[in-house]
């Protein structure tokens, strides 16, 4: 028995431990740390967005449809916005020329329009109503999409909606592939070979397929995206943790775990998956920006969130039209703030694999 | 003032290594020595002492980032600096005038091409010769180094080596261009003992035939004994001793060089305790402590009983293919008594660790019983054998592996006792673990540190006390002192005795060093292929071995200068 002195417990001194130093490794790596910060910043304003502190009111229509950005009120394409008065003219125009033409034989009498009584109708009640004309912007700093409403706002909730299915659908898939690839590597035998068949005719499809034929199934919405996405990419955490896992069983360290008696899933779960968790990290950053981009990719399609969210993809959806009538503004918006955000991603992504290697030390 | 200038001297070499945070660390700190051609130097020290790092400046093969050689420092080689060297030159130099062999033999050879390949290309790079005479002489080469069937070697890859061959093939590459220099740096460490002594034999015969200069570089002074001309004895990157051979061993001047000589146990002496480099270089004089008695008593009980252990490696080729089993272990019987050493002595393959491992149920046994005080181990339960579980233990060779990277000291310490239901709370394994840190020798704060922060010798204390801290009764070092330094080795060794003594525990001490397992043993139980070809008392075994491999491993043992190997010239 070992002598029971009074003095008491080691007060817990900041001393380094792996993960310590990785940070600190971290904090001096200029262009890793830049790109945290920019994750940072986005990660705050979506949050921000998707608790209605800023842009909860993107649905409203406040500026004139294709509303140009400020700084090139005068340089976009000019936009015409037709009203009534105008159609009736064009209207006019059209059908007195058709009569010129064909001297009034196609002209229909106001007593054989079947569609006259409901029209007058309509007209009487329209006059119950007051109709007030909204004070609408001739520019916003972002401009506006074809139906007058904020760029920047429909951005700002854009990257929350984005960011959400791209961290949730990387959880998700991060957890399925390290279970199963867990459990794969750890046990071997049977078990493996059987999770092995099925990633072999898992990853023989290929991925976009898969994609779309989940999101055909179980249409639309976050939750379809998120899950659809999940079950279409935890294949590459599976065999890196499987091959980590399988390495790392045959350690000392696990087996002197096994020494005092640890058993199975503490030895998985307390003992190797801490030592691989800088992989999954670096999983995690990568696997988000792909699913970033996927999420475009499906909502551009028209798979992927509802009509009533807006995403990035669903944003970009709507730029062919609006390209053709030369309104470049959303289009560009949406492309610098997903690039931005996918670049500091996958640069953080290299940073964090230099800075929580434990080899490199 | 000598008429013939040295082959190679180095002049005040001074290199610092500059960490991520830009702080440098002075590795060599203006060292000068000379190597004369056709001698042989050895270069002494233990890990971190430098003398990789000085090898590695006089080949210019230290990374150019973050290593700053002093602008003064120079290393004629032929009365060139090689320090200012172009990089054209020394390509010249490298694998011609000056060859190297590393430690490690597997890794310094190309996997992907034949060993024929391989010297081919060194003698093609080096001297102006076709590829057929190329082949004839390194047909010729492999032949000088002693491997049978040279020709059918031509076309071997590395992997069908064994270790031995892998370094004769190494040897055959540095001396197939007739260099002036070889440098030797830990050629043998990586080698079980039988084959070391082979290849020093071979170094010691080819230096002489060739008249090369050779650096040797080892961490073992017994070895070098055996071989060097000069030995240059380095600690903490300064040359404390530089001295021929025979001073060094007959009258060490520097108490360093007195230390590393009398740390390391002997075959002919068993003191209580083993002398430490401290004891060296206080002001106070070292008295020899009495010596100690071992082997097992007529009064002794037994605690471990091992009939006819079995352990077979089965491995499947492909779905269909058959099962290919291996037997590693084969019918080992022997008993432990409490209080007891028992020392395995084998090397590398014979299934010595894999013995370790299935006692312990680390690795299933195929036939055979373990019977821990009359209960066997083997027929247990998963449930009924926690509890044994905790009281046999392991100490495994590497402290760098062995210990989770992710924990801390206080977490690595608690788990074993929170899975056990030692101690009542948190609080109190805390402070259980604090007092087993402090009696295997290190601070109570080091709690709060994590294994990274410690050296090899603390982190073995820190397995030790990982162990200690379930009351075991029988722990098995599994070559628990191996990777150890011989002066962190005699620490790690002597905090094992005194544990002993002071907690009754019963050792299974597995290892290849002869003379470490001669100091700690009772009993010795000697390992071939997996079979247990001798077991008795240490002393019987050492005094008058029966087993002709017994004695091959006993005469294998470096034993330093008196032992000289080599045929010196008069």
């Amino acid at each position: 028995m070992p002598h029971t002195s009074t003095t008491p417990p080691a007060a817990q001194h900041h001393h380094n431990s792996l993960t310590r130093i990785g940070w600190r490794r971290l904090r001096r790596d200029r262009i890793g740390f830049s790109a945290l910060c920019i994750v940072g910043a986005y990660l705050l304003l979506a949050l921000a967005a998707w608790s209605g502190l800023v842009a909860s009111h993107w649905q409203d229509e406040v500026a004139h449809p294709y509303a140009p950005p400020t700084l090139f009120a005068g340089a976009a394409p000019h936009h015409v916005e037709l009203n009534a008065a105008d159609i009736d003219a064009a209207d006019r125009r059209a059908t007195s020329a058709a009569a010129l033409d064909s001297s009034g034989a196609t002209g229909l009498s106001a007593s054989e329009d079947p569609l006259a009584a409901d029209l007058a109708a309509a007209q009487q009640q329209s006059a119950q109503y007051r109709s007030t004309e909204q004070a609408r912007a001739d520019s916003l700093p972002l401009g506006a999409d074809q139906r007058g409403r904020d760029v920047l706002q429909k951005l700002l909730q854009g990257s929350a909606t984005s960011l959400q299915v791209g961290i949730a659908g990387a959880l998700l898939a991060l957890t399925i592939g390290t279970v199963l690839g867990a459990l794969s590597g750890y046990f071997g035998g049977l078990l493996d070979d059987l999770l092995m068949w099925g990633y072999s005719v898992f990853t023989s499809v290929p991925d976009m397929l898969l994609l779309l034929a989940f999101a055909a199934v179980s249409g639309r919405g976050i939750g379809t995206v998120v899950l659809v996405m999940a079950f279409t990419s935890w294949t590459g955490t599976f065999r890196l943790m499987r091959a980590e896992f399988l390495k790392h069983k045959g350690r000392e360290y696990v087996r002197a775990a096994d020494a005092i008696g640890a058993g199975h899933g503490r030895r998985m779960f307390h003992h190797i998956l801490p030592n691989v968790s800088h992989l999954l990290l670096v999983q995690f950053s990568m696997l988000t920006v792909a699913l970033i981009k996927y999420e475009a990719i499906l909502s551009f399609l028209g798979f992927g969130v509802g009509v009533t969210q807006v995403s990035w993809g669903a944003m970009l959806a709507e730029a062919p039209a609006e390209l053709l009538q030369g309104y470049w503004w959303q289009m560009l918006a949406v492309t610098l703030c997903m690039s931005l955000l996918v670049t500091a991603f996958s640069l953080l992504s290299d940073s964090l694999r230099d800075a929580l290697d434990p080899k490199v030390k | 003032m000598n008429p013939t200038p040295p082959l190679l001297s180095v002049r005040k070499l001074r290199v610092s290594f500059r960490d991520e945070h830009g702080h440098g660390a002075e590795a060599v700190k203006g060292i000068s020595f000379d190597i004369p051609a056709g001698k042989t130097v050895a270069l002494v020290g233990e890990s971190g002492s430098g003398k990789s790092v000085t090898a590695m400046a006089i080949t210019r093969l230290l990374p150019e980032h973050g290593c700053h050689i002093a602008a003064d420092s120079e290393i004629l080689f032929d009365g060139r600096n090689l320090l200012t060297a172009s990089r054209r030159e020394l390509r010249r130099l490298r694998g011609g005038d000056i060859a190297m062999v590393f430690q490690e033999p597997m890794s310094s050879l190309n996997p992907v091409y034949s060993v024929g390949e391989q010297i081919i290309e060194t003698l093609m790079l080096h001297t102006r010769v076709g590829r057929k005479a190329a082949y004839q002489r390194a047909v010729a080469l492999l032949k000088e180094v002693g491997l049978p069937t040279p020709d059918r070697k031509m076309s071997s890859y590395p992997h069908q080596l064994s270790g031995g061959q892998q370094q004769r093939v190494m040897i055959a590459m540095a001396i197939a261009c007739e260099p002036k220099l070889l440098i030797a740096d830990e050629p043998t460490t990586a080698l079980d003992v039988t084959i070391q002594q082979q290849i020093l034999q071979l170094l010691a015969g080819l230096q002489k035939k060739h008249g090369m200069a050779v650096l040797f570089i080892s961490h073992d002074l017994e070895l070098v004994g055996q071989f060097a001309d000069e030995v240059v004895v380095m600690h903490h990157g300064s040359i404390h001793e530089h001295a021929p051979v025979q001073q060094i061993f007959e009258a060490p001047q520097d108490p360093y060089t007195k230390a590393l000589l009398r740390c390391r146990p002997h075959l002919a002496q068993r003191p209580a305790r083993l002398p430490v480099i401290k004891d060296f270089l206080g002001d106070s004089c070292y008295f020899e402590p009495p010596q100690r008695q071992r082997g097992y008593q007529a009064d002794d009980r037994v605690i471990l009983e091992v009939q006819g252990l079995c352990v077979d490696y089965h491995s499947r080729h492909g779905w269909f293919g058959g099962r290919h089993s291996q037997r590693a272990v084969d019918e080992v019987s022997f008993t432990l008594m409490r209080g007891r050493t028992l020392g395995i002595v084998g090397e590398s393959g014979c299934g010595k660790s894999t013995l370790g491992l299935a006692l312990m149920r680390l690795q299933q046994a195929s036939v055979g019983r373990v019977l821990f005080e009359g209960e066997d181990m083997l027929a247990l339960t998963p449930r009924q054998l926690r509890d044994y579980k905790r009281r046999i233990q392991i100490v495994f060779q590497n402290p760098y592996a062995s210990l989770n990277p992710r924990f801390s000291v206080a977490q690595i310490l608690t788990e074993p006792m929170l899975l056990h239901g030692i101690g009542c709370d948190a609080e109190e394994r805390l402070q259980l673990a604090g007092d087993w840190l402090e009696h295997v020798g290190l601070p109570r704060k080091a709690l709060a540190k994590y294994p990274h922060e410690f050296s090899g010798g603390q982190r073995q204390r820190i397995a030790i006390a990982r162990c200690l801290t379930m009351h075991p009764e029988i722990l098995i070092c599994d070559e628990s002192v191996s990777a150890l330094d011989v002066s962190v080795q005699a620490q790690v060794l002597n905090l094992l005795q005194a544990l002993q003594d002071e907690l009754g525990l019963s050792y299974l001490f597995i290892s290849h060093d002869l003379a470490v397992v001669k100091h700690l043993s009772d009993q010795v139980l000697v390992m071939q292929h997996g079979r247990c070809v001798e077991l008795a008392d240490a002393d019987t075994l050492y005094a008058a071995p029966q087993h002709p491999y017994t004695r091959q491993l006993l005469d294998a043992i470096p034993q330093g200068w008196p032992h000289c190997i080599k045929p010196r010239v008069a």
